[in-house]
């Protein structure tokens, strides 16, 4: 049955080969704008960290002392308000995070001075994200508390500086500070990178930037500030800092924490810690607003801060509502053509063929052209994503097609072409035997 | 013309379901191509924005990370003199940010010093009429005449204007001086910030864009600065003849590099002042790209299916066509019929399609903040699809004009 209906769909594709093209670049461009699309898509809003991200919690406190501030908790924290949950240790790991920029220049490597990306955090960063070594390991929460100037450095600027060799024990030249290399990351390509990711909200739905790539120096946070006590990025401050207010008594918010929690009790029993520690904060007069505190999960938190670019969003919606219209498109030309064939249908019914056998074939011939599309598709599919990769966004080179997406390309193919052929099918399937004959 | 609808009426009536789908996808692409129009159209906009200076004559690069002491400022102005000594270079300015060049330092404050102290006790400066909130673009001596902004009230900076501390002069935008000073003269006027010494208005500039564009109401929120770039990181502006931009720039690193051999000077941020405004919109330009060509893209496919659909109608209906001709009707008439047999089914379906494109509108507000749709839209796209059936159709409508009237006698 399965050859001869393909036969069949084959013949009548063949007859008007015109025909056939149209309907099959028809589905072939919409299969190919809508799996490009989705697979960005797909690739942007899936789980950094599939492992880890069901335990990682990133808590908010809101220091602010004035009671009618924003009513959200800013999406950073003070310095006090960090390292105070921080030192206290209440989950199973903790690491605190603050972004800057230093001068790097590495001695006996002939390259000029280049601005590294440092993020200052603490020992556990490493273990609580799974963050995958080459060579070494991370420092120790004595490093942490000794003020060490040991420094973990990204897969690209080993790269960069020694050509991949191991470059544990050597020494790079921060500003004016020397710190010994101790850790190689792999390659690590969290997507987002979601550690960073903060004040998404303000953005407009310009998020590309959260796709980027780690950062060049990983550096123990109160080494970090010895070297340079003013060197880090800031994300807003409530009043006017006072000119000789260091970062870390100023009214300004500017480092993250993390935390990993590893069952729902100590969920709960960390929301409450945090929430007891603002309203003891309250109660000194530090903070205006004991009840504005946040405990949200990693994808809790990458949802808050919308991180798929909504550019990336609206060529989705647009890629399908071509597909849509391609799939109109098609389920008039099948229409017109089957119809076309009633006198070959009648035959056929004529002759002993059952609804459900003439519905079949219609179908056959419509999922042949989805194959057909789909093939087509996957080939513009390629096509998109490889004019994605050339884009200059931050997730360029994230972009290619995985196994899922292949398979869904097929999928969506046969099915939109499936769906198409339905209704053509179902009115073919009706015609009376006798009338079409007679009007032959 | 005498043209009886009832006939085409009938025949439609006949092919309801076909002719619902036809008119369902007219209507689909109709509601679509109506609001990708618009957002391309709004994008444009965007992109195209004034920003007031003179964009051409402009190039730019940023220098880091120069030396480790208090005083950036002073090696800045060495760096500018070598910089105006490079042959073409008519201006040269040491500046912190500049219109549509993404970083930003904003800052509140008010025409009033009540107003000020009001908005520091409601700890915000949104809703204070008197308050607003603008992008402050600092820069050393000559940024007015480098930039080729054009004073329409007041005078440039004075050298004695010129701090790298707190300062107490200020050029504003026209918009700015309307939003603070509303139906009054600017020019003159005190502005509070919270500081000690208020900041006096000497000058008032037309046109000036903010480096990072919010809406359209604050983009125009700016100020010049006359405070002295006195950190490590700076850019340096060179104004010269655009022919001679890239050249100027290759000169300005060597130059650069010269002066002191330890700072940064990233490839990325050597550019003309076009390449920045390029690749601050090259979001934009991407997306206007990708909808312009899916809106075509709809047409196109809109167009193949009125072909098709209209191409298997006049096959089916050859016979129908050579008794039509056969008792008398001449290729006009048949021609006219499916011309006017489209027009019914786009009709239909733009009118639909205007009702769509409202309701998608209305979606696409709540979710992507865009503005409402203008109605006129709503005619343009019906009149272009109108267009396009009457192309798509064209062919076959000939084709079926060309059936002579002896195949009335022939049996299929």
């Amino acid at each position: 049955m399965f050859a001869y209906y393909l036969d069949l769909a084959a013949r009548s594709l063949k007859r008007n080969k015109v025909l056939t093209a149209l309907m099959v670049l028809a589905i072939a461009v919409g299969i190919g704008a809508s799996m490009t699309t989705l697979t960005v898509m797909h690739l942007l809003s899936c789980d950094p960290l599939p492992t880890r991200s069901g335990t990682l919690f990133f808590p908010q406190v809101d220091p602010n002392p004035y009671p009618d501030g924003p009513s959200l908790p800013y999406d950073m924290m003070d310095y006090r308000s960090a390292v105070d949950l921080w030192s206290a240790h209440r989950a199973d790991r903790q690491a605190l995070i603050a972004h800057g920029q230093l001068k790097l220049t590495a001695p006996q490597v002939n390259l000029p001075p280049l601005m590294a990306q440092v993020l200052s955090t603490t020992s556990e960063f490493f273990p609580m994200f799974d963050v995958p070594f080459r060579y070494g390991h991370g420092w120790s929460a004595q490093d942490d508390a000794s003020r060490a100037r040991v420094a973990v450095i990204s897969a690209d600027l080993n790269n960069k500086l020694f050509n991949g060799a191991d470059s544990v024990g050597r020494t790079l030249r921060l500003k004016d500070s020397d710190v010994r290399i101790v850790g190689v990351l792999d390659a690590w390509r969290p997507s987002p990178q979601f550690y960073d990711v903060a004040g998404g909200r303000f953005d407009d739905g310009q998020t590309g930037d959260f796709y980027g790539r780690t950062e060049d120096v990983f550096l123990p946070l109160n080494s970090s500030s010895d070297i340079n006590p003013v060197g880090f990025n800031f994300f807003t401050c409530w009043s006017m800092p006072q000119s000789d207010a260091t970062l870390q008594t100023s009214p300004c918010v500017w480092m993250t924490l993390w935390v990993q929690l590893d069952s729902p009790a100590k969920v709960r029993s960390y929301r409450q810690f945090v929430a007891d520690y603002a309203a003891l904060q309250k109660s000194a007069g530090r903070f205006a607003r004991a009840d504005n505190t946040q405990l949200r999960s990693l994808m809790g938190w990458l949802d808050f801060n919308h991180v798929v670019p909504s550019d990336v969003r609206l060529q989705m919606w647009v890629a399908f509502a071509f597909l849509l219209i391609c799939l109109f498109n098609t389920v008039g030309l099948l229409l017109a053509k089957f119809l076309r064939r009633s006198g070959e249908i009648g035959v056929r019914r004529a002759l002993g063929a059952s609804r459900a056998a003439i519905m079949a074939q219609c179908l056959f011939e419509a999922g042949l052209i989805g194959l057909l599309g789909g093939i087509g598709g996957l080939l513009l599919t390629l096509l998109g994503l490889w004019l994605v990769r050339r884009q200059p966004v931050a997730y360029a080179d994230l972009v290619h097609l995985d196994t899922a997406m292949f398979l869904a390309t097929f999928a969506l193919a046969i099915a939109a072409s499936l769906l198409a052929g339905l209704l053509p099918a179902i009115r073919a399937s009706r015609m009376a035997p006798g009338l079409q004959l007679k009007m032959t | 013309m005498n043209l009886p609808l009832q006939p085409i009426l009938a025949s439609l009536r006949h092919h309801r379901l076909t002719t619902a789908l036809l008119m369902l996808q007219v209507a689909l692409t109709c509601a679509i191509v109506c609001n990708v129009a618009f957002m391309i159209v709004t994008r444009w906009g965007e992109v195209r924005i004034d920003s007031g200076i003179d964009e051409t004559s402009l190039s730019m690069l940023e220098s880091q990370g120069v030396k480790a002491d208090a005083t950036p400022w002073i090696h800045h102005a060495e760096d500018l003199t070598a910089l105006r000594g490079i042959p073409g270079v008519t201006a040269a300015v040491a500046v912190d940010t500049l219109p549509l060049g993404g970083s930003e330092s904003s800052t509140g404050a008010c025409a009033s010093s009540e107003a000020m102290e009001a908005a520091i006790k409601a700890n915000s400066i949104d809703g204070q009429s008197a308050c607003a909130e603008f992008a402050t673009l600092a820069g050393s001596p000559g940024e007015l005449a480098a930039l080729g902004l054009k004073l329409i009230a007041g005078r440039d900076f004075l050298p004695d204007d010129y701090k790298t501390g707190d300062i107490s002069a200020a050029i504003i935008s026209r918009e700015l001086a309307e939003r603070l000073y509303p139906g009054a003269q600017a020019l003159g006027k005190s502005l509070y910030n919270g500081s000690d010494t208020p900041v006096r208005i000497v000058g008032i500039v037309d046109t000036l864009l903010r480096p990072y564009l919010r809406d359209a109401g604050i983009n125009q929120f700016t100020m010049l600065w006359p405070q002295l770039p006195n950190d490590n990181s700076v850019t340096y502006l060179l104004r010269s003849a655009p022919r001679d931009s890239e050249r100027v720039l290759k000169a300005a690193v060597a130059v650069l590099n010269k002066v002191n051999p330890q700072r940064i000077i990233p490839a990325k941020r050597v550019r003309t002042y076009t390449q920045m405004r390029d690749s601050y919109f090259q979001r934009d330009t991407t997306m206007i790209g990708l909808l312009l060509a899916s809106a075509l893209g709809l047409f196109f496919v809109t167009a193949l299916g009125i072909a098709g659909l209209a191409n298997f109608w006049v096959q089916q209906r050859t016979r129908q066509i050579g008794i039509r001709r056969a008792i008398g009707a001449t290729r006009g008439d048949i021609l006219r019929y499916f011309q006017t047999e489209n027009f019914l089914i786009v009709s239909g379906g733009t009118v639909l399609g205007m009702l769509l494109a409202s309701a998608l509108n209305l979606l696409l507000m709540t979710h992507y903040e865009l503005p409402r749709l203008p109605l006129y839209y709503l005619p343009i796209g019906a009149l272009i699809l109108w267009g396009l059936g009457q192309l798509a159709v064209l062919g076959p409508a000939l084709r079926a004009a060309a059936v002579p009237p002896v195949v009335a006698t022939r049996s299929v």
